[in-house]
């Protein structure tokens, strides 16, 4: 598909770096001119995503994420989130609702609803000890066109 | 991030600012948690008319802060969350543990 603009761009797994990967996120979709509940909602499932790589892909030791925002044709948002680090075994279970491996750390075990909820498409790839892709779309209100 | 607690006769309110995402959450769980077992309020509020993202983190925020308050023999409210944050409290479907005004 012709990717209209793109921004990728890598960082690693500190938690300082979810706020960072919503900021950058939100002044490249500037350009897309989406409502301010669009917005809210690709931002909320950005941190999500970024949360789960430093959270649990890189739980025991710390790596890169790598994330990519692309501006695809009828004002489709495409976001991808890509961690090298420990994977999900089941990633159905962690899919599910409340569902969470970190409860010391009040995870509320929401995370995929929320990205579920608040975008089109979600798409989960991961293998154990190889790394996690999210892969989420989103498409803009005509606003602003 | 910003915090702010006032105790009004065992009526207490946290009035937070700023965003809420896994990175400060912890933060404002320690706080909000020194004060709860050193005042021991009857009601504790959590104004979020501050706060201008909040992502699930949020929702364990509250979730482990009513149950705190429920412990002490307490009760917790939240107040004011934009309509955007009101969703997120939707979704956990935390009206049904928490009163949301």
């Amino acid at each position: 598909m012709e990717i209209l603009n793109e921004i990728k761009f890598t960082m690693p797994s500190l938690s300082v770096n979810e706020g960072a990967a919503r900021a950058v996120v939100s002044s490249f979709l500037i350009q897309a001119d989406p409502t301010v509940e669009e917005l809210s909602d690709i931002r909320t499932a950005v941190s999500e995503a970024v949360t789960n790589a430093v959270v649990h892909g890189y739980r025991h030791k710390k790596g890169n994420i790598e994330l990519t925002v692309r501006l695809l044709p009828d004002r489709v948002i495409y976001i991808r989130v890509k961690d090298k680090g420990c994977g999900i075994e089941n990633v159905e279970q962690a899919m599910e609702p409340l569902f969470t491996t970190a409860p010391e750390e009040e995870r509320s075990g929401l995370g995929f609803s929320v990205m579920q909820s608040f975008m089109d498409k979600l798409k989960v790839k991961s293998a154990p000890d190889k790394g996690t892709t999210v892969t989420m779309r989103k498409r803009l209100s005509a606003h602003g066109d | 991030m910003k915090i702010d607690i006032k105790n009004d006769n065992g009526a207490a309110i946290a009035r937070l600012s700023g965003e809420i995402d896994h990175h400060n959450a912890k933060e404002l769980r320690i706080e909000i948690d020194r004060f709860i077992v050193t005042a021991q309020p009857r009601e504790l509020a959590i104004d979020l008319g501050g706060i201008t993202f909040m992502d699930s983190s949020g929702i364990g925020l509250i979730m482990g802060r009513s149950k705190l308050m429920k412990e002490c023999g307490g009760r917790l409210e939240v107040l004011n969350p934009q309509p955007y944050i009101r969703r997120v409290l939707r979704l956990a479907g935390i009206e049904r543990i928490v009163k949301i005004r």
